[in-house]
């Protein structure tokens, strides 16, 4: 199968590899997949407490080139996005933008289910109830 | 040297082109019915199918007459196994095979359970062998035929086929093996092995695509198979259907050439081989080889790369083609079931890269594939949050995953 250009892109030139400390308040992690299904992806948002603006946005993923470039493109996408505009980032989005095949729209899920986790994460530091997420499985 | 280079020698080899110079007047103007037998043209043709199907019996040791075309080793098996279980089904209803087995034997195997048949399906070691004790005591006086395939396609192991043989035929039983990804490799010989009916494939061996052989024996014992297609009665009735002459050529041709450059070619293969694998497995931090290093076919090697999934790490090294026993193409996401059957955990499963060299792999090719190898898998780790948690001696089996 071949990958479209966008994955090719994402993949040679991943954009924001990283790691954010997981212990700042400011940061929510979301660690979504299991290392025996062959995918798994951490995804790190650093949250401005005034504004609720994504400052900072990290991943690491083990997996595909679609994976990997689905979190890559996230990361992209959230930074300078409000907590509320990144809830909307639906998976949909991510197969548009890459031109994922039906085969790999397990990976822009993950993406997806990787930045509410993340945004969880960051609600419970910060004293908020966790949202309650859809189950797209 | 050509990019990208090819590595992926067990999933087809490429034509020789002495083979294709063999077949190519069989296209043109030796194009004849080899069963006319009436005028030059068929008689031709027949000439040229009786040369192959000596050439073919010679590289395993067998007689010509105990050749029979096909169009591959997929069909050769499928008329095997089914042939036997209908021609022998007064003698008994039970097969017994391997898990670790191709798709080829495997799904020809619930076939006949769908039927009715009863089939036991043989665990292997963590090396892909088969325990002989277990074969041993999975025979039963209802049991027809033991299929068990001499080298695996994935990893390369190859079973104690004499061994094996002597314990089934020993019980009456008829022995066949899938030698698919083994003849013209290494020596396969149907008198020494004790083999009954063999199947075999010409795009293996640097013949062409569609076409294969099975080898059924005709004495000590003589075996029969029930034919599964309807049609003219070519090839003793056991495989209908208008010879493929050209590829049936072709096929013969690969074989000779096979037979007379096995003991060079398995040797600088071999050597090739230790080198990628050394090399690759000793600079590289977690990787694990997969499958039986001793008994293995000598172009094979197939590596997990920990915390690097396969499909991933091929798109980093597409300069060279592979293949990977990670399946995130695949509906079920489940890893190869071979290495799954040798005890390898489904992580590692993702993590594997298969290396399959041949008759074209040159030097240079490997001494470019090592490097290059060595700065993709570095650069994955540095995305990998796997790595990362490794490094920091995270306990995986402690992590609550939400697997999807
Ligand atoms: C072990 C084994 N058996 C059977 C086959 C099927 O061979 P063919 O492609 O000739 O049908 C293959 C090749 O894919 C193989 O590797």
């Amino acid at each position: 199968m071949a990958y479209s250009d966008k994955v090719i892109d994402h993949y040679n030139n991943p954009r924001n590899v990283g790691t954010l400390d997981k212990n700042k308040k400011e940061v929510g992690t979301g660690l979504v997949g299991a290392p025996e299904c062959g995918d798994v992806m951490r995804l790190q948002i650093e949250v401005d407490p005034e504004t609720k603006t994504i400052i900072d946005a990290k991943f690491k993923t083990y997996g595909c080139g679609s994976a990997i470039a689905s979190s890559s493109l996230a990361t992209e996408w959230l930074k300078g996005k409000t907590i509320d505009e990144a809830l909307k980032i639906d998976n949909m989005d991510i197969v548009e933008e890459l031109s994922l095949p039906p085969v790999k729209i397990h990976c822009s899920v993950l993406a997806e289910d990787a930045i509410k986790a993340a945004i969880n994460d960051w609600r419970i530091k910060n004293g908020l109830e966790p949202l309650k997420l859809e189950d797209h499985h | 040297m050509k990019i990208p280079i090819y590595l992926d020698n067990n999933a087809t080899t490429p034509l020789d082109p002495r083979v294709l110079e063999a077949m190519i007047p069989y296209f043109t103007e030796k194009f004849g019915n080899a069963a006319s037998r009436n005028h030059s043209f068929g008689w031709e043709a027949e000439e040229a199918v009786d040369y192959a199907r000596e050439q073919v019996a010679k590289l395993i040791n067998a007689n010509e007459k105990e050749i029979v075309f096909t169009s591959g080793a997929t069909e050769a098996i499928n008329l095997a196994i089914k042939g036997v279980a209908e021609m022998y089904e007064k003698k008994g209803d039970h097969i017994i095979t391997v898990v670790t087995e191709h798709k080829a034997v495997l799904d020809s195997c619930k076939h006949l359970e769908r039927l009715g048949k009863k089939v036991t399906y043989l665990p292997v070691n963590k090396e892909g062998l088969i325990d002989l004790n277990q074969l041993a005591d999975a025979i039963t006086d209802k049991t027809i035929l033991v299929s068990v395939m001499y080298a695996n396609n994935e990893i390369g192991t190859i079973q104690n086929i004499r061994e094996i043989s002597k314990i089934v035929r020993s019980r009456g039983v008829l022995f066949m093996t899938d030698a698919t990804q083994a003849v013209g490799k290494i020596p396969v010989d149907v008198e020494a092995d004790g083999i009954d009916l063999l199947a075999m494939s010409g795009h293996k061996i640097y013949g062409p695509k569609g076409v294969g052989a099975l080898y059924v024996r005709r004495k000590n014992p003589r075996v029969k198979v029930t034919a599964q297609m309807d049609g003219g009665g070519h090839e003793r009735g056991m495989r209908s259907g208008t010879l493929n002459v050209p590829g049936i050529v072709g096929l013969g041709k690969a074989c000779e050439i096979a037979q007379q450059e096995m003991p060079t070619e398995s040797v600088r293969l071999a050597k090739l081989r230790d080198k990628l694998e050394h090399a690759l497995t000793t600079t590289i931090e977690e990787t694990y080889v997969n499958g039986s290093r001793e008994h293995r076919l000598p172009h094979v090697s197939n590596i997990s790369f920990n915390f690097v999934e396969g499909e991933g790490l091929m798109m980093g090294i597409k300069n060279i083609a592979v293949s990977s026993g990670s399946a995130c193409t695949s509906a079920s996401l489940e890893p190869s079931y071979v290495l799954k059957a040798l005890g390898v955990n489904d992580e590692l499963a993702h993590s594997s890269i298969r290396f399959g060299l041949g008759r074209f792999t040159t030097e240079e090719e490997i001494d470019y594939t090592i490097p290059y190898v060595q700065q993709a898998v570095a650069r994955l780790r540095e995305v990998s949050p796997l790595w990362e948690m490794f490094k920091e001696g995270v306990d995986f089996s402690k992590v609550e995953w939400k697997a999807h």
